[in-house]
C-alpha cells in the first residue's frame, strides 16, 4: 500500500510532464518557469530548514564516545572516534559524512540455536555509498550542460566514469551502479520484514523518484540520443539568467528535468534533510572535552533545590546524636524527633 | 512458596525466552495497541502520590496501567503539544533528530530489548516514530494536509499509553546511537517523552520514589545521616575482620582535601557493598584527606530518567556540598549514569566550580587535565594512575580463584569512553582475565537491561529479554574459559547483573572493580589475609585456620 502510493506519485508526475510538453507542448512552462521555482524553494527551503536547526540551542554537551577518552597520558586517546578537540570532531564528522563510518560499523544481531550471534553486514553500507557516490558523479558530469567551456574535473569524472569504454555513447558505470543500488535500497525495504514494517511512504516516494530520475536519464543518453546542443543551450540560458527554449527537445527529456525539480522541491521538506542534518547532530558534532571545558546551555533553568540547611533543619538532632558534625547546634530543648 | 509469579525470575523458562520472533505483526503499527493486563512483566508501577507531592510533579494520583481511565488533565493533549513545541525550540537533539531520521533500519537490531524480545517497536527507530508521527501530524505541513500518508499519526490516548509502555522499555543505553549514520540518539528520544509524560502525571514508582527520597536525604535510598553513618561503620567493622585494619570513616569533614561521592547501591547490598569496603580500605591505606557526605550521600542521579530539570535539582547538592565543605576537588566512584551526569551535565547545570581546584593525585601528583572545569575524577582513572605509578602494593594472586570478565557500562562507554582504565586495573589485581566477544563490549556494550530506572522486579520479563545479549555474552567466556566473575563499575549492574546472571549464566558473580582492587591490595599493618572482601576463604587457604565468623 505504502509502496504503490509512492509509486502512483512518481508515476503521476512523470505523466504530468508528458502531458504538460508531450501533448500540450508547455515548454517555457516546464523548462523555465519550473526549474527556476524548484531552485529558489530547493535553496530557500534548505537554508530554511538549516538556519531553523541552527536556532535551536544545544543545551547539553552529549558526544556519544566510540573510542578511548583522553585522560592519562600514558593510555592512547581515540583522536577520532571520540575527538576531544575541534580537529578531531572535523576529521569525525568528515568520516561520517564521505564514508558513511557509523554504518561502516553494523553489526547484524539475531538467535542461532538458542545463542544470541553476531555478524558484520556491510551491504547496507555498500549500497548507500554506491548510490551517494553515484549520485554525486553524475551531477558533476551534468555540469557539462550548465558551464561552457566545461571545466576539467567534470571531464575529468566523464573519463573516470566511461573507464570501460563500452557501448557507444561509452556506458557510464554510475548509471549502472546507481540503478543497482537503488533496486538493492527498494528490495530490502519490501523483502526484509521489519524494514517493510518500518518504512512509510516517505521511504519508497525519493527511491522511485530518483529510479526515475534515473531511468529517464539513462533512456535520454543511451536510446533516444537527443538533441545535446538543445539542451546545452536551454541549461545555460538558465544559468545566465537569459532563458531560451530551443525547439525540437524531445519531451522525454522535459520529463527527465520535470522529474529533477520535483526532487528539488520536496528535498527540503523531507527525510532527504539528511545531508544537511548529518553536519548538525550533536551526538557526532561535539568533542567529548566535557569535564576540561564548561559547555553553556543559553537556557539554564532556575530550579528548587532542597538547600543542606533545610536538610540539615529536619534532621539536625539524629546528625549530633551520630557525632556528625553540624553547622548549627540543636536547642537545647529539641531532644529526639518523630520518625 | 508456590507458583512463581510473574515478577520472579523463576516465572520465566529460557527456552520460551529464547523464541523470539522477529517477524512484525501484519497490522501496521499505527494501529497495535497495548493490552497491560497481558503484558505484565514489561511494566512498571506507576509513582504513589507522596513523591510526586515531595517534589512537586504535576497530577499526584492512585492509579494503574491496566485501567481503563488513567486520570489524565482534561486538556491533555494540549498540554502534550505545547511540550513538545516548548522542547523544540529548547533542544536541537530533538528537533534534529524528529527530522532527519531515513529508516535505514542499521539500529533495529541494536536494541537488546529488540534482540532478546523482537517486539518491533522495540527497535530504536520505531520507538523514535512513536514520537515522530505525532510530530509529522502536528508539527509540519506535510503532515497536518496528508495525514498517514506522510505518516503522521493522531495523538490519542491509547498513543500515550504506548509511549509509556515503550519509553520505559528504553534503557537510555545509547548503542544504537553508536550504529546511527546520523548518531540519532533514542537516549535524547526517551528523555523527552519521559519529560512529556511528566506533564501528564505519568511516571513510574520505581524512578520517582528514589527521585524523592534523594531530594530529602541526599541519596535514593532514603538512608538518613545516621544511617548512613552506621552503615560506613558496619562496613568498617567487616573491613576489620577481613584486614586487621581499622578504617576511618571521615564524614562532613570540613577542610577535607577530597569530597568523595559515590552511589547509594553501594551501601545497600551485596555485592555492592564491597565495592565500597573496598574504597574505604583503599583510602585508608593512601591516607586520603577526604570526606564523605550525608548531604551529598548520592552519586547516581535518577534525575537523569526523568526530566533535565529533576536532574539539575538532584544534581546541585553536589557542588553545593563542596563548597560547604571547602574541599578541593571531587572524586566520584563506580558508577554508571552518575558518571553521565558528571561529565556531560553537571558543570553545565550547577557550574562553574570556579571555587574548587584543578584534581590533583596527593600520591602522585597527576594532575587531571581532563578534569580541569568540572573538578571531578572518575576513581578508575584515579586508581590506574595509582597503579602505573607503582603506588599500590598488589597481590593479584589474592583473586586466583576467579576468572574475570569485565562489563562496559553503557555510560562510561558511551558517555566517556572510559575503556582501557579499568582494564589496566583488572590486569593488575587479578592474573585472570578474559574479554567477552568484541561486539558486546566497549562502544558496543549491551546494557544489563535494567539501566535508566528500569531495574525493578515487576518489570522482569523485558528484563531479562533485555538482558539476553548480555548474559549470552558473559555465558559464552563461561564456556570458553571458565569465567566465574563479571566486573562492572556501575552501581546498578552491580544490582541488576546478577538476575542477568544468574539467569542466563548461573555460576558467574558480579563485582565492583574495587572490591577485586581490596583484594590485592596489600596494606600497611593487615594480618595475615585469609578471607576476600566478601568474607570468603581466599585461595589456597584453609577457612578452619581463621577463628573468625561472620554473617
Amino acid at each position: 500500500m505504502r509502496v504503490l502510493v509512492s509509486l502512483i506519485a512518481v508515476l503521476a508526475l512523470a505523466f504530468i510532464a508528458y502531458l504538460g510538453v508531450g501533448i500540450g507542448h508547455a515548454d517555457t512552462l516546464f523548462g523555465v518557469v519550473i526549474p527556476y521555482l524548484a531552485l529558489a524553494i530547493f535553496l530557500f527551503g534548505i537554508i530554511y530548514r538549516v538556519v531553523t536547526w541552527a536556532r535551536v540551542p544545544v543545551p547539553f554537551r552529549i558526544p556519544t564516545t566510540c573510542g578511548q577518552q583522553k585522560c592519562l597520558e600514558w593510555i592512547k586517546p581515540s583522536r577520532f572516534e571520540n575527538p576531544y578537540n575541534n580537529f578531531g570532531v572535523i576529521i569525525r564528522v568528515a568520516m561520517e559524512v564521505l564514508f558513511f563510518r557509523s554504518l561502516f560499523r553494523n553489526v547484524k544481531s539475531e538467535i542461532k540455536q538458542g545463542k544470541v550471534v553476531y555478524g558484520h553486514t556491510k551491504w547496507l553500507w555498500l549500497a548507500g555509498l554506491a548510490f551517494h557516490y553515484s549520485f554525486l558523479v553524475i551531477i558533476i558530469r551534468h555540469l557539462r550542460f550548465f558551464v561552457e567551456p566545461v571545466p576539467i574535473f567534470v571531464k575529468w569524472a566523464e573519463s573516470l566514469d566511461g573507464f570501460f569504454q563500452v557501448g557507444i555513447p561509452i556506458l557510464m558505470l554510475t548509471d549502472v551502479v546507481i540503478l543497482a543500488a537503488l533496486t538493492y535500497l527498494f528490495l530490502r525495504r519490501v523483502l526484509i520484514p521489519q524494514l517493510r514494517y518500518i518504512s512509510l511512504p516517505a521511504d519508497y516516494f525519493p527511491l522511485f523518484l530518483i529510479g526515475a530520475i534515473a531511468t529517464t536519464g539513462i533512456l535520454l543518453r543511451y536510446f533516444f540520443k537527443t538533441d545535446l546542443i538543445g539542451i546545452k543551450e536551454l541549461a545555460l540560458g538558465l544559468v545566465s539568467l537569459k532563458p531560451v527554449v530551443p525547439k525540437g527537445i524531445h519531451w522525454l527529456f522535459f520529463m527527465h528535468f520535470f522529474l529533477v525539480c520535483c526532487l528539488f522541491t520536496y528535498f527540503p521538506f523531507s527525510k532527504l534533510l539528511h545531508m544537511a542534518g548529518i553536519f548538525m547532530s550533536p551526538t557526532r558534532n561535539l568533542a567529548n572535552n566535557n569535564r576540561a571545558v564548561r559547555h553553556i546551555n543559553p537556557w539554564n533553568p532556575k530550579v528548587e533545590v532542597h538547600t543542606y540547611q533545610e536538610y540539615e533543619d529536619e534532621f539536625r538532632e539524629k546528625m549530633v546524636a551520630a557525632g556528625i558534625p553540624v553547622e548549627k547546634q540543636p536547642e537545647p530543648q529539641g531532644q529526639g524527633t518523630k520518625e | 512458596m508456590g507458583e512463581p509469579k510473574f515478577d520472579e525470575m523463576d516465572n520465566y523458562k529460557k527456552e520460551d525466552l529464547l523464541k523470539v520472533d522477529y517477524k512484525p505483526p501484519g497490522k501496521s503499527w499505527f494501529e497495535t495497541k497495548i493490552d497491560f493486563n497481558q503484558r505484565k512483566g514489561s511494566w512498571i508501577y506507576p509513582a504513589k502520590p507522596k513523591n510526586l507531592e515531595y517534589i512537586g510533579f504535576p497530577n499526584p494520583r492512585e492509579w494503574f496501567p491496566t485501567d481503563e481511565d488513567w486520570k489524565l488533565p482534561k486538556n491533555w493533549k494540549e498540554i502534550i503539544l505545547e511540550g513538545m513545541a516548548d522542547r523544540l525550540k529548547r533542544f536541537r537533539t530533538f528537533q534534529v533528530f524528529m527530522d532527519i531520521c531515513v529508516r535505514c533500519g542499521a539500529c533495529a537490531d541494536k536494541c537488546h530489548f529488540f534482540i532478546g524480545g523482537g517486539d518491533p517497536k522495540n527497535m530504536p527507530v520505531l520507538r523514535a516514530e512513536l514520537l515522530r508521527s505525532i510530530y509529522r501530524r502536528e508539527f509540519t505541513k506535510a503532515g497536518r494536509i496528508l495525514g498517514s500518508i506522510a505518516g503522521g499519526r493522531e495523538l490519542t490516548i491509547d498513543v500515550i499509553k504506548e509511549w509509556f509502555f515503550y519509553f520505559y522499555q528504553c534503557t537510555e543505553c545509547r548503542r544504537c546511537s553508536v550504529f546511527c549514520p546520523y548518531g540519532i540518539d533514542t537516549a535524547e528520544i526517551t528523555m523527552m517523552a519521559r519529560e512529556l509524560m511528566h506533564l501528564l502525571g505519568l511516571n513510574v514508582n520505581w524512578i520517582m520514589e528514589p527521585v524523592a527520597n534523594c531530594y530529602r536525604t541526599g541519596n535514593h535510598l532514603g538512608i538518613q545521616p545516621h544511617g548512613l553513618k552506621d552503615t560506613l561503620e558496619f562496613f568498617a567493622d567487616d573491613i576489620e575482620d577481613v584486614t586487621g585494619i581499622k578504617v576511618d570513616i571521615p564524614m562532613n569533614k570540613k577542610g577535607a582535601e577530597i569530597l568523595f561521592v559515590t552511589p547509594s547501591g553501594d551501601f545497600l547490598a551485596d555485592p555492592g557493598i564491597f565495592t565500597c569496603m573496598g574504597y574505604m580500605l583503599l583510602f585508608h591505606e593512601l591516607g586520603l584527606d577526604y570526606t564523605w557526605s550525608t548531604y551529598a550521600s548520592e552519586g547516581g542521579n535518577f534525575g537523569l530518567f526523568t526530566s533535565n530539570e529533576a536532574m539539575k535539582r538532584l544534581n546541585a547538592k553536589i557542588y553545593a556540598e563542596a563548597k560547604r565543605l571547602g574541599v578541593k576537588w571531587i572524586l566520584g566512584g563506580e558508577c554508571g549514569h552518575m558518571w553521565r551526569v558528571m561529565h556531560q551535565y553537571m558543570d553545565t547545570m550547577n557550574g562553574p566550580a570556579d571555587f574548587l581546584e584543578t584534581p590533583v593525585s596527593p600520591i602522585t601528583g597527576t594532575r587531571f587535565e581532563n578534569a580541569k572545569s568540572t573538578k571531578m575524577t572518575h576513581i578508575i582513572e584515579f586508581t590506574s594512575d595509582l597503579i602505573k605509578h607503582g603506588k599500590l602494593k598488589l597481590d593479584p594472586s589474592r583473586n586466583d580463584d576467579l576468572v574475570v570478565t569485565f562489563h562496559d557500562s553503557c555510560n562510561p562507554a558511551r558517555g566517556l569512553g572510559l575503556f582501557e582504565e579499568p582494564r589496566y586495573i583488572l590486569k593488575a589485581v587479578c592474573n585472570n582475565f578474559v574479554e567477552m566477544p568484541e561486539d558486546t563490549t566497549r562502544e558496543k556494550t549491551f546494557c544489563c537491561g535494567g539501566g535508566a530506572g528500569l531495574g525493578t522486579d515487576e518489570n522482569m520479563e523485558i528484563r531479562l529479554r533485555g538482558g539476553m545479549p548480555r548474559g549470552h555474552a558473559v555465558k559464552y567466556v563461561q564456556d570458553k574459559y571458565g569465567a566465574n566473575m563479571l566486573a562492572a563499575i556501575c552501581a546498578i549492574d552491580r544490582a541488576t547483573l546478577v538476575t542477568v546472571c544468574d539467569y542466563w549464566a548461573p555460576g558467574v558473580g558480579v563485582t565492583g572493580i574495587h572490591e577485586l582492587v581490596a583484594n590485592a591490595l596489600i596494606c600497611k599493618g593487615e594480618k595475615k589475609r585469609t578471607m576476600n572482601m566478601r568474607g570468603e576463604p581466599l585461595p589456597g587457604v584453609n577457612p578452619e585456620e581463621e577463628g573468625d565468623e561472620d554473617v
